[in-house]
């Protein structure tokens, strides 16, 4: 279980890491999103791995139970990191259909241009 | 419960859905509210400063549970301070962008603002870790609507790499958080710092591993090199009263570090010995010089100026890392100089823009060329560290505070050389700019332009008046911070000798009723 997912983490990080060097947006995306399902992943185990055990404590008797802060904090990770990818994904949008280009790097000319005067 | 303490978190997030929902289609009164909005807010970060000023450290408990089980706000001087900084930058602010009309060139200008407002007052109040996520991510999402805000090919490319750059960040941020959460089992800061001194010893390691992580997410919102490279070309392609209200965004990741390091991951700390002071230091005096050498090479003022920017930070952080009670207060003090010096050159730069663009060449004279030079000016003593503004305050107390540093040498070294090639090129720029143009005008090569525009053409802006009232107001805060320096220093001393005693916030936020 634990083999399991710390490999889950690693694999995923590491091809987020190799996908966010990419040089066109749309790979750097799916890298982002990949590493925000590593850090969701990773964050439930922080409150260590708990197999069939309620979220909650049980008053009556002594039954083993989970951690129920990690699942509050990825619950809140997974709602900002969604609305974070479809906000990178609406500006990348707009970003390619304006300049026909989804390379993720400004060339030299874009930043010798005045900024202010296209707007 | 004092309900103060969390107004200005909910009068931002109040008006910011009211001006969407209700006032969307009618700009007039968006800029009335908009406006009113931030007057409020000043009024209600006078009102704390002066609560927190007495030295009481106030906790506000949400939802009324205790902490460390709810999320807990708190009041101290530094976080009063800060709240009441963003209220004094964003005021100014707000009536340029309505005077210069930038708020009317994208939708929404207002109710991001606000959104941005209430994300950096919430980072400042928070008294819980995960909490400072939460409101860092308020304040990128309306950063991110501000930066690309006006639309445009340069500045929806550069809004991309922001945006991932800070994905990145944020990703970073929870992995940290988790390390933290992992080792200690808290997220509130205050039993965050009473854990980590508590854990035995065989357990730092993961706790170390936490807090580089955590270290690094503020250094990339700090702009620390080698983390700086997201700054320079957001900074420049952003609207640039937009770029101006970011000036506090760094300072959002200086006052994470002061506040996250001098209460629970300070050297008297086994597991975190060493990282501000020896990690650090050495990044920050690279980051001043970088900054000095971008500022001497840049060929847009825009750019310049987010140089400027970088170099401030620089010298902040170095006076952050001699970690000592009379180096935060000097690193207070710059606090406000730097955000208000560098806020002026934005809007400095901003009104160069739109009247010759950017470029750092002569080129046909502009309207209001005095007017504007002689605020250029203004900003570019205050932000190269010159007598008589507050730069020179600023600098001489980090110089004075670094005097008795194991590394004063290159500390002194850096800053002052670094000032020096800041002089340079400002002055570079500023002749450049608003000279080499006069002299332009008698000289044949420089284009047709010059035989169109005989007479100086009016200013762009709808209302001049009051956009040149906003660029004083700012240039007068920074006057008001020198006359006032004995004042504004005695509070920031005040501020670091809460910081460095930490038991007292511990106390008041764990300590149960208030």
């Amino acid at each position: 279980m634990e083999a399991l997912v710390a490999s889950a983490v690693g694999v995923m990080t590491a091809a987020g890491i190799f996908l966010i060097l990419r040089r066109r947006t749309f790979p750097v995306i799916l890298g982002l999103s990949l590493l925000t399902y590593a850090v969701n992943v990773f964050l439930f185990a922080t409150g260590r791995l708990a197999l069939d055990a309620p979220a909650v404590l049980n008053k009556y008797k002594d039954v083993p139970y989970t951690d129920p802060l990690p699942q509050a904090l990825v619950l809140t990770a997974i709602v900002i990191s969604f609305g974070m990818t479809a906000v990178i994904v609406m500006i990348a949008l707009s970003a390619y259909l304006s300049s026909k280009d989804d390379h993720i790097d400004m060339s030299a000319h874009d930043s010798v241009d005045a900024p202010g005067e296209d707007a | 419960m004092n309900h103060w303490i969390v107004a200005p978190i909910v009068l931002p997030a109040i008006l910011a859905p009211f001006i969407i929902m209700v006032l969307r289609y009618h700009l007039d009164l968006q800029r009335i509210f908009s406006v009113a909005g931030v007057v409020a807010l000043l009024g209600i970060a006078l009102t704390i400063t002066a609560q927190a000023a007495g030295g009481d450290i106030q906790v506000y408990e949400l939802g009324n549970w205790p902490a460390p089980f709810g999320i807990v706000l708190v009041l101290d001087r530094l976080s009063a301070m800060m709240v009441l900084l963003t209220a004094l930058l964003a005021l100014p602010i707000v009536l340029y962008a309505i005077a210069s009309g930038w708020d009317d060139r994208g939708k929404h200008f207002h109710a991001l603002f606000h959104f941005q407002l209430m994300g950096v007052c919430g980072a400042f109040l928070t008294g819980d870790a995960f909490n400072l996520f939460v409101f860092f991510e308020v304040l990128l999402i309306a950063s991110y609507g501000l930066m690309t805000h006006g639309g445009g090919a340069v500045r929806l490319k550069a809004g991309v790499q922001y945006v991932a750059y800070n994905l990145l960040g944020s990703t970073l941020f929870l992995f940290a958080l988790g390390t933290l959460y992992a080792v200690t089992g808290t997220l509130n800061m205050a039993d965050l710092a009473v854990r980590v001194a508590e854990l035995p010893a065989d357990d730092t390691a993961l706790l170390r591993v936490g807090a580089v992580l955590l270290l690094l997410v503020f250094c990339i919102k700090a702009a620390v090199l080698p983390l700086h490279f997201w700054l320079p070309a957001s900074y420049a392609s952003a609207p640039l009263p937009v770029a101006a209200l970011f000036a506090i965004m760094t300072k959002v990741g200086a006052y994470s570090i002061i506040r996250m390091y001098t209460l629970g991951f300070g050297p008297q700390v086994e597991a975190t010995q060493g990282l501000v002071g020896d990690w650090l230091q050495p990044a920050a005096l690279v980051t001043l010089a970088i900054g000095a050498i971008g500022i001497l090479g840049a060929q847009h003022i825009a750019r310049m100026v987010a140089f400027c920017a970088i170099t401030s930070m620089g010298t902040l952080l170095i006076a952050i890392s001699l970690f000592t009670e009379t180096a935060t207060a000097a690193a207070l003090y710059y606090v406000y100089h730097s955000t208000l010096a560098t806020a002026l050159m934005f809007l400095v730069a901003d009104l160069v823009m739109e009247r010759r663009g950017g470029a750092i060449a002569p080129t046909a004279p502009m309207p209001q060329s005095g007017l504007i030079s002689s605020l250029f000016f203004v900003g570019a003593i205050a932000l190269a560290g010159m007598p008589p503004l507050s730069g020179f305050i600023g600098k001489l107390l980090v110089l004075d505070a670094a005097r008795d540093a194991p590394d004063a040498n290159a500390i002194w070294a850096v800053i002052l050389i670094g000032s020096f090639v800041t002089i340079v090129g400002l002055a570079r720029a500023g002749s450049l700019i608003f000279w080499k143009s006069h002299d332009a005008q008698h000289n044949t090569e420089t284009g047709p332009k010059n035989e169109e525009e005989a007479q100086p053409a009016p200013a762009p802006e709808p209302n001049p008046g009051l956009v040149f009232t906003a660029v004083f107001a700012m240039a007068m805060g920074l006057v008001l911070l020198t006359l006032f320096a004995g004042p504004a220093l005695e509070y920031t001393n005040k501020t670091a000798e809460q910081l460095f005693t930490p038991e007292n916030y511990i106390a008041a936020v764990l300590g149960g009723d208030t």
